[in-house]
């Protein structure tokens, strides 16, 4: 398990995956792979409950990750690499052709780590959801986590699945929003406004928590508290308030990197702001 | 020819209830899910027996297909049950991302299929479903033809390892095949050997190519009838090694013109074994209300017009 120092390192690495991913593959989605960086950083390496030696897909005695916003590939690809699902040179793969590393993620293609094809936005939620209960019926007390994009709540369906959770009480189920703020067309308060979040959550039956998502020490008291909700009756949400961009001055808080690719002088520049700890792939 | 005796009218989404349980006692990683048609899917000997198998969804189709697809990755077999309209039309995109493209284990029960849905009208009659899960790689599609059919039609789905669409429907429908058969994914059935023409039929309106046979026995019209209860995959041997021995088709299928049956089998034929064909379907049009047999006459699918086109192919050869 590893401490926040260490988890400093992984995360800073992380992103120079990210960068140096889609300015190889020429596109991609750094923005919201970059503030989700350290929340999932901290998952991965101290929270969840995984074995890449012994990984199925059907995780059985082990925690389940879903990733609704299923176009945050780049942290996510780069994330199980260095657990070791795979190898880390593999992600130079990343979106070209015949690759196992798709834009989105494919359960196809056999990558281990990965439980449900996701990218169709609003769906990851559900899935999340039959997992959990899944875990029930089997008496395993391991956990399901799944992250959702702030934006991708503005899709319908997220919200069939809150109303589910709370009703059929499932409390070994964590969910996560990266509230970066920021979707594809600019500020989600300009798109579409989700308006009160948090009070969405609670009035749909849920423990609600809120977090500054780049301080590792917020991080992970909030995933303890989670930890210490679950089991209760209640499906429990964390607010991981975070920057888009997050790590690269140029890139922070700002809908342009949504789904843009930096170029090669971009990149240059991004990696100079963040530390080689762990080796380049 | 061979002579089927109806045992009396059933609904074909009774026996996908009765196949549901039975296949319930068998395994215990089935599942039912539903949005809030537990009823109308015929899902209450499954419900009472097995509880905390049984999953009450709400009106909130959506949001069901991703809960079985979590459910299927963790090994379960999921059933979700509702109209078709509402577990194909309404959920595209969610069985295309989560059960076809996610490679997850569910079946998709769809009930209250086509224009005998009846007196609800267009707007539950779906006539697409099967171009819209024919579309999707890897998905199985069944369409049985009688209560037995279906009853073991569910059965062979939950022992088969993938995605399912298993169509059915409301209204009570001749029962004629025998409760033993049981189901093989993937085959084509010769109800009845015959050597001047084929007819092709799917679902409940295998009953009215069995129906035409007869009928056209009488003018001397020898009528081969095979039931293709999986449309996908399709049995292409068995079409083929019919329409050989009989050099023309008719297709019949209670679903409109684009993407059906009748698409599929004209494509097998016309690269393999060009013959003369016509087709039986609700052509380009929604649905209304009426009576499931007043439809089933003003959409042209019965007997007697299937009769017609079986003259007209003859005609043409």
């Amino acid at each position: 398990m590893a401490n926040i120092d260490e988890l400093q390192r992984i995360s800073s690495q992380v992103r120079r995956d990210i960068i140096r991913m889609v300015t190889s593959a020429g596109s991609g989605h750094p923005g919201g792979s970059m503030s989700s960086a350290d929340f999932l950083t901290a998952l991965y390496f101290n929270v969840m409950n995984h074995d890449p030696a012994s990984w199925t897909r059907e995780g059985k005695g082990q925690d389940i990750f879903i990733l609704s916003a299923g176009h945050l590939t780049p942290v996510y690809y780069s994330l199980l690499a260095r657990c070791g699902y795979f190898d880390v040179s593999e992600l130079g793969t990343f979106r070209k052709l015949g690759t196992r590393l798709q834009g989105h993620p494919s359960v196809d293609s056999g990558v281990p780590g990965i439980f449900q094809a996701s990218g169709s936005l609003g769906q990851g939620l559900s899935a999340a959801a039959g997992a959990a209960l899944g875990k029930k019926l089997d008496g395993d007390c391991n956990r399901v986590y799944v992250l959702l994009g702030d934006g991708e709540c503005e899709e319908g369906q997220i919200w069939e699945a809150a109303m589910f959770c709370a009703h059929h009480k499932i409390d070994n189920l964590v969910a996560i929003t990266d509230w970066n703020r920021q979707q594809i067309d600019g500020r989600v308060e300009n798109v579409a406004g989700l308006v009160n979040l948090k009070g969405k959550w609670e009035a749909f039956g849920w423990e609600v928590l809120e977090c500054d998502g780049h301080d590792f020490a917020e991080i992970l008291d909030a995933y303890a508290e989670a930890g210490k909700l679950c089991g209760k009756g209640k499906p429990v949400m964390i607010l991981m308030k975070t920057e888009m961009g997050k790590g690269v001055d140029f890139m922070e808080g700002t809908h342009k990197w949504h789904g843009k690719a930096t170029d090669p002088e971009q990149c240059e520049k991004a990696l100079s702001q963040l530390e080689e700890t762990l080796g380049d792939y | 020819m061979k002579q089927y005796v109806n045992t009396g009218n059933k609904d074909t989404r009774s026996g996908f209830g009765a196949g549901l349980h039975e296949a319930g006692k068998a395994d215990a990683r089935i599942m039912a899910l539903t949005a809030d048609l537990e009823g109308s899917l015929k899902m209450s000997d499954f419900a009472k027996e097995f509880p905390e198998r049984f999953i009450q969804c709400g009106i909130a189709e959506a949001n069901m297909i991703g809960v079985a697809a979590g459910l299927a990755v963790t090994g379960k077999i999921p059933f979700v049950g509702s109209f078709a309209e509402f577990v194909t039309g309404r959920v595209y995109d969610q069985i295309r991302q989560e059960v076809a493209y996610g490679r997850t284990n569910v079946k998709i029960a769809a009930s209250h299929a086509g224009i005998t849905l009846g007196e609800d009208g267009a707007t539950h009659q779906t006539m697409e479903d099967i171009a819209l899960m024919r579309a999707l790689p890897g998905m199985v599609v069944i369409n049985p033809c009688d209560y037995n059919q279906t009853k073991a039609a569910t059965i062979a789905a939950a022992k088969y390892d993938g995605p399912v669409y298993l169509r059915f429907g409301r209204p009570g429908v001749p029962n004629f095949t025998p409760a033993d058969a049981g189901f093989e994914i993937g085959k084509a059935i010769v109800m009845n050997e015959g050597t001047d023409a084929t007819v092709f039929a799917t679902g409940h309106l295998v009953w009215e190519a069995i129906q035409a046979a007869a009928l056209l026995e009488a003018e001397g019209i020898s009528l081969e009838v095979v039931d293709i209860a999986t449309i996908k995959p399709l049995d292409e041997a068995g079409v083929l090694a019919s329409v050989r021995k009989t050099g023309a088709a008719v297709c019949a299928e209670e679903h409109n013109s684009a993407g059906g049956l009748g698409e599929l089998i004209a494509g097998v034929v016309v690269e393999h074994e060009p013959v003369p064909m016509e087709f039986i379907n609700g052509g380009d049009r929604f649905g209304q209300s009426g009576t499931p047999a007043g439809l089933m006459e003003a959409y042209g699918l019965d007997a007697a017009h299937i009769v017609g086109a079986v003259r007209k192919a003859v005609a043409r050869k």
